[in-house]
This record gives C-alpha cells, sequence and structure tokens, in this order.
C-alpha cells in the first residue's frame, strides 16, 4: 500500500476522495490516522445527507481526540461504512481500503480541482502538515 | 507534530523515550511519552504481561526528624500514626475549605523518615504548601530532580523484577516497599501502581533510571515488556476508577464526594481541612463521583455535561473507551440520588443527550495482590 496512493485526491485537513464517476469515495490519509492513533469511533452523516467541500461533515475520535471530519468534495451521500461502528479501528488499518468512510454523488465535479494530488499532498504533510 | 520546547522538563529517560519512536506531548510542564506502538496495543500488553512506565516526573518529598510524624498528621488526611516502616499509605493533601490540594503516598522508610510521591503537575504548588504548613523539628526536601520513578505493571511484572533484584520481591506485599538493588542500582522496591495489576514502583536515582529501564525492557522480552506511555496509563487508570488530580478531584471537590472518605481519619486529629470535611460528612453529600457506561454509541468526554431529564444535573471528569471492558466508559459527578448503579443518565455530546447508566466500579476487575 502507497503511503498516498496516486489516484486519490487530497485536502489539507487530510480526507482523501477516490472519483469513482460521479461519485467519490471518502477516507482519512494514513498521516490523519497515524496522527490520531487508535481510532475508538466514527460519527458519519446517514445516506441523503448533503456533505458541502470543506465543511465537517462527521466525527472521528481517538482514545485521546475528537477530530472534525471535513468533506473534500460537495454532495449527497449515497454510502456509509456501516462496518465503522463495530470495527473503527479499519481506519487506522487500512485507510484507503476498508477503513473507508462514505461514498458521495457529486453536485459539482469540478471541485476535485481544488484538492491536491498526491504529489502535493506528501508534500504539504513533509513542510505544513503538522496541526 | 513533535516540536522540541525548551521550557519542557525532560526526565532521566527522555534519550530512551527519542530512541524508541516516543510521541512526545507536553504533560504538566514535562515532555512525555504519550504512546509508542499506539494506545490500545500498550494497554492490552500491561493487562496481559508487563509494561514499563517513566513516571519519574512524578515528585517526592521526603521528611525526616522527631516531628515528622506529627507533621504528617498535620498535613495529611489519612491516619499515619498506623504507618509501619516499611508500608505505603495513599492519602490526600487539602486546603483548609476541604478541598483536595493534591493525592499522595506516603512512604514511612524509617522511624522518623518518611517521602511522599506528588503528581508532576502539583509538585510546586505542594511544596510550597507543605513549607508553609510546617514546624518543629522535621527537616523537608524535595528531592524530585535528583529521583527517577520506574512503573513495572501487569502479571508478568514479579518475575521480571524478581530476575533483576537482589530481594526476594514476592515477598513484598500491597502497599508495601523494600530497599534493594535492581540491575545493580540502588531501588526503593514498592508493590504499587495505577493500572489495577499486579506490579511495582521502583524509586531509582535519576542518574541510573536508564540502566534499569534499559534492563527491565532487555532481559524482560521473553515476559513481553513493553514501554507504556501517558495514554496507555489513563485507559488503565481508568478502567480502574482510580482518580487523576486535575481531572476528576482538585481544588473544588471535597474528598467525600470523589469517594475518597476512606482515607479521611478525622478520630486521629486535627488536620488542615478536618473541619470542613466534617461539616460536609455531617451536612450529607450533594454530588458523588461515579462511574458510567454509554448506552448509545458516544465517547464521554472530559467536561461534557451529564443530563437527567433533559436538564444539566453534573459534569463527565475523565471518559474514553475502556480497551479492556471494550466499552465507553467514563467518571463523573451526579447528585447523590443518581449515584447508585443502575441509575439512568445522559451525556451531552456535540449538543445531543447520549443515554449512559451508572455502574459498579471498577470496571474491569482489579488484579493487585493482597
Amino acid at each position: 500500500m502507497a503511503t498516498y496512493p496516486a489516484d486519490l485526491r487530497y485536502t489539507r485537513e487530510h480526507e482523501w476522495a477516490r472519483i469513482e464517476g460521479k461519485r467519490a469515495r471518502v477516507g482519512i490519509t494514513h498521516f490523519a490516522q497515524d496522527q490520531l492513533g487508535d481510532v475508538v469511533f466514527v460519527e458519519l452523516p446517514k445516506v441523503g445527507a448533503k456533505v458541502t467541500q470543506l465543511k465537517a461533515f462527521g466525527v472521528v475520535e481517538s482514545v485521546k481526540a475528537v477530530s472534525d471530519l471535513f468533506a473534500p468534495l460537495s454532495g449527497v451521500v449515497v454510502e456509509v461504512n456501516q462496518e465503522l461502528t463495530q470495527q473503527p479501528e479499519r481506519v487506522n488499518r487500512d485507510p484507503y481500503g476498508t477503513g473507508w468512510l462514505v461514498v458521495v454523488e457529486l453536485s459539482s465535479p469540478t471541485e476535485a480541482d481544488k484538492l491536491m494530488t498526491a504529489e502535493q499532498y506528501e508534500e504539504f504533510v513533509k513542510t505544513a502538515g503538522g496541526h | 507534530m513533535t516540536q522540541t520546547d525548551a521550557a519542557l522538563k525532560r526526565t532521566p529517560l527522555y534519550a530512551a523515550h527519542v530512541r524508541l519512536g516516543a510521541r512526545m506531548i507536553p504533560f504538566g510542564g514535562w515532555d512525555m511519552p504519550v504512546q509508542y506502538s499506539g494506545i490500545v496495543e500498550e494497554h492490552r500488553a500491561v493487562r496481559s504481561a508487563v509494561g514499563c512506565f517513566d513516571v519519574s516526573h512524578m515528585g517526592e518529598f521526603e521528611f525526616r526528624g522527631p516531628d515528622a510524624l506529627r507533621a504528617l498528621q498535620r498535613l495529611t488526611t489519612n491516619d499515619v500514626s498506623t504507618l509501619e516502616v516499611g508500608q505505603v499509605q495513599y492519602s490526600l493533601l487539602c486546603y483548609e475549605d476541604g478541598g483536595i490540594v493534591d493525592d499522595l503516598t506516603l512512604y514511612r522508610l524509617t522511624n522518623d523518615h518518611y517521602m511522599m510521591t506528588v503528581n508532576a503537575s502539583n509538585i510546586d504548588k505542594d511544596w510550597a504548601w507543605v513549607s508553609r504548613h510546617l514546624d518543629g523539628r522535621v527537616d523537608a526536601r524535595n528531592v524530585s530532580a535528583e529521583t527517577g520513578l520506574i512503573a513495572v505493571q501487569g502479571p508478568h511484572a514479579e518475575r521480571l523484577v524478581g530476575r533483576l533484584s537482589d530481594v526476594d520481591v514476592s515477598a513484598i506485599g500491597y502497599y508495601h516497599f523494600r530497599r534493594g538493588h535492581v540491575a545493580g542500582i540502588p531501588a526503593t522496591i514498592s508493590r504499587t501502581g495505577y493500572t489495577g495489576e499486579d506490579g511495582f514502583e521502583l524509586y531509582l536515582p535519576a542518574s541510573g533510571t536508564e540502566q534499569v529501564w534499559e534492563r527491565l525492557l532487555a532481559e524482560g522480552k521473553g515476559d513481553g515488556a513493553t514501554p507504556i506511555g501517558l495514554g496507555a496509563r489513563d485507559t488503565l487508570r481508568l478502567e480502574m476508577k482510580y482518580a487523576l488530580y486535575g481531572n476528576d478531584i482538585d481544588q473544588t471537590t471535597n474528598p467525600l464526594e470523589a469517594g475518597l472518605g476512606w482515607v479521611v481519619k478525622p478520630a486521629k486529629g486535627e488536620f488542615v481541612g478536618r473541619p470542613a470535611i466534617e461539616a460536609v460528612r455531617a451536612a450529607g453529600l450533594r454530588r458523588r463521583l461515579v462511574g458510567f457506561e454509554m448506552v448509545e454509541r458516544a465517547v464521554a468526554r472530559h467536561g461534557y455535561p451529564i443530563l437527567h431529564d433533559g436538564a444539566s444535573i453534573g459534569v463527565v471528569t475523565s471518559g474514553s473507551y475502556g480497551p479492556s471492558v471494550d466499552k465507553y466508559i467514563g467518571i463523573g459527578y451526579v447528585p447523590a440520588a443518581l449515584a447508585p448503579a443502575g441509575s439512568a443518565i445522559a451525556v451531552e455530546v456535540r449538543g445531543r443527550g447520549q443515554a449512559a447508566r451508572v455502574v459498579k466500579t471498577p470496571f474491569h476487575p482489579s488484579r493487585v495482590k493482597r
């Protein structure tokens, strides 16, 4: 698994989006899960909820910290990863795979241009990525 | 991110933590490891094998002289006259109004020589308080800077410490200690801890602390010895409902409502705070510190309101995920009427009341040596 897969787009808040046609799968990055530590709780919107680019749409909690989740792209939630209710540690173990959070039906696909590439994100994390 | 802060104090094990790749955070003015491999993994290592904790940031004061007993009887809430040489006592310092200055452990080293261990973030405050209230023929010294402290906790602690020590540690009872050597370094070997597991706390000269740490981890490999950060220290103590100063107890809480009445001994005579605490006892407690578990899926955190019938009736003082109980658990103050186990309460999480219930504690069974 690449630390920052090249087929994803990234936010400065450390979420990723994998664009699949008119939809995007969303999660948090390796950097984010590592910084959080053991994830013990994930609060996600319901199917049908609207999310707005770079606005909070949920919460991820580790043993020590509570962090907002920010939507990489605007649209309507069409799938929610229900497995995370029982196994939130998937966010740590497999952040780009079984640790995904939601799938969004995109309302403005061109918003993706505002997101970072893997290369840009890696550079961002190295230089300014610290909280 | 990890940034070095020149103002933060370092323990004798700072370099060892960095070598181990620990994530360092500021804690009570100290640069301390919050985790090495991960909080949940470290928590499980302590419950199932053995963990080594750097708690050198804690403070130690020594009291020596013919009036040491009398001075400590006046300063602390527990009855020091019952403390024998080789024994440890949990106790409190209280203000005149009954609020808590700090919680502590008191060691009787010899007939007229005692050591008090206090919380790291309270060292300066406690030292000022203690100094102000001392009188008579007692020599008090703050030896915090020259004292290292390693906690070795877990079911394999006895065999690990026993192998490295020149005393029979299996003969040391709970809340007792012996002087000896560990890994060749002079040590006060105390059968105490803050995890609910069997184990020891090793008081060491600061200069020899790293040698003991390295030997414990190297020679404890086969026992599963693991370095443990402050993150797991907090979840371990939370599962036991051990109070944490600054979270569950402070200057605004009295010992009785905090469930610490068992270390308040008014029959021993006068001590700072006694009249106020006795007044609270006579009037009855308005609130009590209880343990609760979440019924709905949500994590309670320090400072969140506790609700009953939609009204705010208390506050969460500690809360997290308990890895050994696999539940979201917490501690908080509720009105005395809601203190019995089974009481239905709610915790306000991000503006919404989430169902919880008061439960018996500890959340996880204690396995300390009795």
